[in-house]
C-alpha cells in the first residue's frame, strides 16, 4: 500500500490531472486556444538599442578615429612602397617563407604590399562602419510584387488594343508570315556556324598513321628500336618513324602514340597476343580507351597499365583487358615484327580504332 | 556605461523611418555644381535618393554573395590585365625567353605567353595568380552563397526567378572557368581537354562530329586555343554579367530576404542604410576580399603552368586533377563502371563517359532549378515569403539538401581516388568500390541524420522555451526537495524559437465526387499527398502561449511536455482516415 494510495493501489490526486482551466494539457498534444491565450505569440518588436562605446565616449570616438586614419593611412604608405618594391627589386631573387617554402622574393613583397594597400582602405572602411556610423536599424517596409490589378488590366487593355490597332487578328496573312519571318532569320547565322567550324571526320577517327614497315622509334628521340635493345620488364613510349614527315605532328601523335613492353612469353595467356608481338615483346596504343589520356603508368611487377586520369587498369599479360576502372574496351595491339636489320617494325595498321569510344566506331 | 532606449515596437519604427533622413541642403552647394548639371541632364537624383536610402539587413551569410561578386570583379580586372600579354595561339614557336629549364622547347604561343607573363612582365605572375585564385574563389563562393539561399529558403516565392539565373550563373561560371583553365595548353590543362574531347565522342549520334566541330578537326589542332579565348573573354564573360545584373536587379526589386529575429515580419526590411553604412561596409569589403586574394597570390603558387611543361599528347601527367569545381563531374567519371559501354545496333553507346561528363552537369543544375517549383506544389504555399527558415525549421528540406550535398561529395573524393591511396597507403580498387557504393548508400543516411538533428533542436528550442534556461541556483524547498531555478527567456530570445509557421501535410481529399465519378487529378492529388507526408510527416510545432501559460502554472508539466508526441500532432489522423478510405473505383 502505497501512503497516498487508494483501496486499488492507485495513485489519485497527483497534480497531472490537475490542470487549470485556463491551460492546456500538453501531453495530449497542440491544443490551442483555450483561456483565452492568442494562438501565436507577438513579435516584440526591436530589442533595446545598445549604444557603442564611440556613441557617448568622445575618447573612444576619437580613438577609433585614428584607428581608421592609421589604416588609411597604411594602405597609402604601401602604394608607395609596392612602386618602389616594384623597380627595386631583382625579379630572379628567391626567399625563404617558414611554411610555404622557397619562392620569388619579387612576387611576395609585391603582392604583400598590394594586399596591404588594398585591406588598409577596406578594413579602415568598415572599421569606421561599425565604430563611428549610426548602427540603429532602419526598417523599410515591402510590398506584395504583383501590380495592382488596375495596372495588370491596363497592360492586357493596351496590348490587345495595339493588336487590333495592328490589325493582327484581322489580318492572319501578317500574322503568319511574321511567325516565319521572326523565326527563321536565325538560320542565317547558325548555318554557316555549323557549317564553318570544321570538317566532317569521315573515318579520320578510325585510323592512325602506323602502316606496315613503319619503324618503331623512341619518344621524344626519335630513334628506331632494335628488338635486342627491349630487356624483360622495360617499357618504351614509341611513334611510328614517319611522324618526323608529318605536318600535323601532335594530331598524329595524339593517335599514333604507342607503348612497347617485353614480358617473359610465358607470362602472355592469349595466343593473338604473343602472335602479333614479337619474342614477347608486345605493342599497345598508349591512348586510353575511356577518354583519351595517354596510359602512362607501367607496373614491372604485375604487368599492369594504369591511366592516370580516371585509374582504368589494363593488364598486359591479357591483351591489355581492362581489369579496373572506368574504361570498357582493352587497348589496341599494334602488329610488329622484326626488319632484315633487326628494328621493330608495325606489321599492320591497328585493326580498330584506337582511343575513346564513339557512335559509328563499330563501323570503322 | 551603455545607454539603452526602451523597447519599440513596429508602429514606433515607422515613425522613427522618417527621422533617418539627412538633413537636407546640407551640402548641397559643395555637389550643386556637378550634381546638379547631371541631375538637370539625367534627372537621376530621384533614383539615387531612393537608392542611398535603401535598406538591406545585416547578416554574415549575406556576405558569402557579395564575395562571389567581387571575386567575379576581380576576376575581369585582372583578366584584361592579362589579355594585354596573353596569345591566344596553338602555333608553334621554340621557346627562348628567361626561364632556362624550357630553352629550346617547341611550344605553342599561348604557352609561351603564358611563361613571358609569369617570368618576364613586371607583376605579371601576381596578377596571373590573383586571376586564378579569384576564379576559384568566386566558384566556392557562389557555391556557398548558393547552399545559404537553399537552407534557409530563400528561394521561396517571389524570389524563384532568381534561383533560376543563380543555378545558370552557377553552371555557366563552372564552363568558364574551365575555358580559362584550358587556355595556357600547359601539360596539365590540355591533358583536360584530351579528356573534354573524349567526352564530346560519348554523345551519341553525333558523337564524332561534335568533336570535330568544336576542334576543327583532329585533336588538338590550332583552332581550340582561339576559339576558348574568345568564349572565355567575350562570349562567357558576357553572358555572365548580363545574368549577373538581372540577379542583382531582381534582389533590389523584391528587397533582400531576412532572418526571423524581434522586429522584423514578412512585411518589413529591418537593417542599415546604403549611405552611409553599406557603402562604406560594402565598398569596404570589395577592397578586403581583393587583399585577401592579392595576399594569397604573392605567398601560395597556383597552376605553375612552368613546371608541367607545354602539351604534348604522348608524356604522362601521373596525379592528374582539374581545378576543384570540376572534380565531381571527373570523380563521376572515375566510378562509372565500365560495362555502361556497350554495342547495339551496330553502334557504340559510351554511357560510361556519357552519364559523367555530358549529363552530369545540366541534369544536377536542372534538379536544383526545379526545387523551388517542386516545393511549391508540394506544400501548395502561394504566400511571398521575404523572412528566411533557419534550416532546422524545415528538416525535410534540410535534409535533402544534405543528401544531395553529401551525394556531391562523394563524387568530390572520387576525384582524388588517386591521391587517398597514395597519402593513405589504401588500395585504390578497395577505395573506389567503396565510394560507389556510398554514392547510393550515404545521401539517404546522410538525409535521415540531418532531420534527425533538425528535430532534436527543434525539441531543443521548445524545451528552451517552456524551461527557460538553467540557472545553475539549486533551490532547497520546505519539505526538504531540491531543484534546479529555471529563468524565463526574456521575449526577443524567445521570439526566435516560436516565430517559424506550423506546417501540416496536405489533406487527401477523396478521389471520387458524390456521384463515385473518378477525379481526373486524383493520381497527382495521392502523389502530391503522399510528398506532402514525406515533408512534413515528422515535425515539431512551435510552442504557443497556451503550451507556455500551461507549464508556467504546473511545474509537473514540464514532464509531461517531454513525453508529449509532438510529432504525432496536429492533422495526422485526418490524414490516416483518408489514406484508410482509398478513392472508390466506379
Amino acid at each position: 500500500m502505497s501512503d497516498n494510495g487508494t483501496p486499488h493501489g492507485e495513485v489519485v490526486g497527483h497534480d497531472s490531472d490537475g490542470y487549470g482551466a485556463t491551460a492546456v494539457r500538453l501531453d495530449q498534444g497542440h491544443i490551442e486556444g483555450t483561456g483565452g491565450l492568442p494562438e501565436r505569440f507577438e513579435n516584440p518588436g526591436l530589442p533595446p538599442h545598445v549604444a557603442r562605446m564611440a556613441d557617448h565616449d568622445e575618447k573612444a570616438a576619437k580613438r577609433a578615429e585614428k584607428q581608421v586614419a592609421t589604416l588609411f593611412g597604411l594602405s597609402s604608405l604601401f602604394t608607395i612602397v609596392f612602386v618602389v618594391a616594384f623597380f627595386a627589386i631583382d625579379r630572379e631573387s628567391t626567399t625563404f617563407i617558414p611554411g610555404i617554402g622557397r619562392t620569388s622574393l619579387y612576387n611576395v613583397v609585391i603582392g604583400v604590399c598590394m594586399a596591404i594597400a588594398l585591406l588598409g582602405v577596406g578594413v579602415g572602411a568598415v572599421h569606421w562602419a561599425k565604430t563611428l556610423m549610426p548602427d540603429e536599424e532602419s526598417v523599410e517596409y515591402r510590398h506584395t510584387q504583383r501590380a495592382s490589378d488596375e495596372d495588370r488590366q491596363r497592360v492586357v487593355s493596351e496590348l490587345t488594343q495595339g493588336g487590333e490597332k495592328a490589325q493582327l487578328g484581322r489580318r492572319p496573312l501578317i500574322k503568319y508570315s511574321l511567325l516565319g519571318a521572326l523565326a527563321l532569320p536565325p538560320i542565317t547565322l547558325v548555318v554557316p556556324l555549323a557549317a564553318g567550324l570544321g570538317p566532317v571526320p569521315k573515318d579520320a577517327l578510325s585510323k592512325t598513321m602506323w602502316k606496315k614497315g613503319d619503324r618503331l622509334v623512341r619518344d621524344p628521340e626519335r630513334t628506331p628500336i632494335r628488338a635486342d635493345q627491349v630487356t624483360i620488364g622495360s617499357v618504351f613510349h614509341v611513334l611510328p618513324e614517319s611522324i618526323k614527315d608529318s605536318e600535323h605532328v601532335l594530331e598524329d601523335k595524339a593517335k599514333a602514340a604507342v607503348l612497347l613492353m617485353r614480358l617473359n612469353p610465358e607470362d602472355i595467356k592469349p595466343q593473338k597476343e604473343r602472335d602479333w608481338g614479337h619474342e614477347g615483346i608486345v605493342a599497345y596504343s598508349k591512348i586510353c580507351t575511356h577518354v583519351g589520356c595517354p596510359v602512362g603508368l607501367y607496373e614491372q611487377q604485375t604487368h599492369h597499365l594504369l591511366c592516370p586520369c580516371h585509374q582504368s587498369t589494363f593488364d598486359v599479360t591479357q591483351d591489355c583487358k581492362v581489369i579496373f576502372g572506368p574504361a570498357k574496351r582493352p587497348l589496341p595491339q599494334l602488329k610488329i615484327t622484326v626488319d632484315s636489320e633487326g628494328y621493330l617494325v608495325a606489321d599492320s595498321p591497328f585493326r580498330e580504332a584506337v582511343g575513346p569510344s564513339f557512335w559509328e566506331r563499330g563501323h570503322a | 556605461m551603455s545607454t539603452t532606449q526602451t523597447s519599440r515596437g513596429a508602429d514606433r519604427l515607422r515613425a522613427d523611418d522618417a527621422r533617418t533622413e539627412a538633413p537636407p541642403a546640407a551640402g548641397l552647394k559643395a555637389v550643386g555644381g556637378v550634381a546638379g548639371w547631371l541631375d538637370d541632364r539625367t534627372g537621376a537624383a530621384k533614383p539615387i535618393g531612393y537608392l542611398m536610402k535603401k535598406v538591406f539587413p545585416d547578416h554574415w551569410s549575406f556576405m558569402l554573395g557579395e564575395v562571389a561578386m567581387y571575386s567575379m570583379i576581380i576576376c575581369l580586372i585582372s583578366g584584361t590585365f592579362l589579355t594585354f600579354w596573353f596569345v591566344p595561339s596553338a602555333g608553334q614557336v621554340v621557346y627562348d625567353g628567361s626561364y632556362l629549364p624550357l630553352r629550346g622547347v617547341t611550344m605553342s604561343e599561348a604557352y609561351q605567353s603564358t611563361v613571358n607573363i609569369s617570368f618576364d612582365i613586371r607583376g605579371g605572375l601576381l596578377i596571373r595568380q590573383i586571376h586564378h585564385w579569384a576564379a576559384l574563389m568566386f566558384i566556392v563562393a557562389l557555391s556557398v552563397h548558393m547552399l545559404r539561399v537553399f537552407f534557409t529558403g530563400a528561394f521561396r516565392k517571389p524570389r524563384e526567378i532568381n534561383w533560376v539565373i543563380g543555378c545558370i550563373l552557377s553552371m555557366l561560371a563552372l564552363v568558364e572557368g574551365f575555358a580559362g583553365y584550358s587556355l595556357p595548353d600547359d601539360l596539365l590543362s590540355g591533358t583536360g581537354l584530351r579528356a573534354a574531347e573524349g567526352f564530346m565522342r560519348s554523345v551519341p549520334v553525333i558523337g564524332s562530329y561534335l568533336s570535330y566541330f568544336v576542334f576543327d578537326g583532329p585533336f588538338p589542332g590550332e583552332a581550340i586555343i582561339p576559339r576558348l579565348y574568345s568564349v572565355h573573354v567575350l562570349l562567357l564573360p558576357a553572358i555572365l554579367v548580363g545574368l549577373f545584373v538581372a540577379h542583382i536587379g531582381l534582389v533590389f526589386v523584391h528587397k533582400h530576404t531576412q532572418f526571423p529575429g524581434p522586429g522584423k515580419t514578412n512585411d518589413n526590411v529591418v537593417g542599415f542604410p546604403v549611405m552611409p553604412v553599406y557603402a562604406a561596409k560594402a565598398g569596404g569589403f570589395f577592397f578586403i576580399v581583393f587583399g585577401v586574394l592579392a595576399l594569397i597570390a604573392a605567398l601560395v603558387t597556383i597552376n605553375p603552368i612552368w613546371a608541367y611543361g607545354p602539351y604534348d599528347p604522348s608524356p604522362v601527367t601521373a596525379g592528374s586533377q582539374p581545378d576543384w569545381y570540376m572534380g565531381f563531374a571527373d570523380g563521376a567519371l572515375r566510378l562509372l563502371p565500365g560495362w555502361l559501354e556497350f554495342n547495339a545496333f551496330g553502334f557504340t553507346f559510351s554511357f560510361n563517359v556519357m552519364i559523367g561528363a555530358i549529363l552530369l552537369i545540366p541534369v544536377m543544375y536542372g534538379l536544383m532549378a526545379a526545387y523551388p517549383f517542386l516545393e511549391r506544389w508540394v506544400t501548395g504555399d502561394e504566400r511571398e515569403h521575404h523572412l528566411l527558415d533557419r534550416p532546422r525549421n524545415n528538416p525535410t528540406r534540410t535534409g535533402l539538401g544534405m543528401a544531395g550535398l553529401t551525394a556531391y561529395g562523394v563524387l568530390m573524393f572520387a576525384a582524388g581516388n588517386d591521391l587517398m591511396a597514395i597519402k593513405l597507403g589504401l588500395s585504390i580498387n578497395d577505395i573506389t568500390h567503396i565510394l560507389r557504393a556510398a554514392f547510393f548508400v550515404a545521401p539517404p543516411i546522410a538525409f535521415w541524420v540531418t532531420k534527425r538533428i533538425c528535430l532534436s533542436l527543434q525539441r531543443r528550442d521548445r524545451d528552451l522555451v517552456l524551461h527557460g534556461r538553467e540557472t545553475g541556483r539549486i533551490v532547497r524547498t520546505a519539505d526538504g526537495r531540491f531543484f534546479e531555478q529555471h529563468e524565463p527567456l526574456d521575449e526577443y530570445t524567445r521570439w526566435l524559437l516560436v516565430q517559424h509557421d506550423k506546417h501540416e501535410p496536405l489533406q487527401l481529399t477523396a478521389g471520387t465526387d458524390e456521384h463515385g465519378v473518378v477525379s481526373p487529378t486524383a493520381r497527382k492529388d495521392k502523389v502530391r499527398a503522399a510528398l506532402s507526408r514525406f515533408y512534413f510527416e515528422d515535425r515539431i510545432d512551435p510552442v504557443t502561449p497556451a503550451e507556455l501559460a500551461a507549464a508556467h502554472h504546473d511545474g509537473h508539466a514540464l514532464e509531461a511536455i517531454e513525453e508529449a508526441p509532438h510529432e504525432e500532432s496536429g492533422s495526422r489522423p485526418a490524414l490516416e482516415s483518408a489514406r484508410r478510405e482509398p478513392p472508390k473505383r466506379p
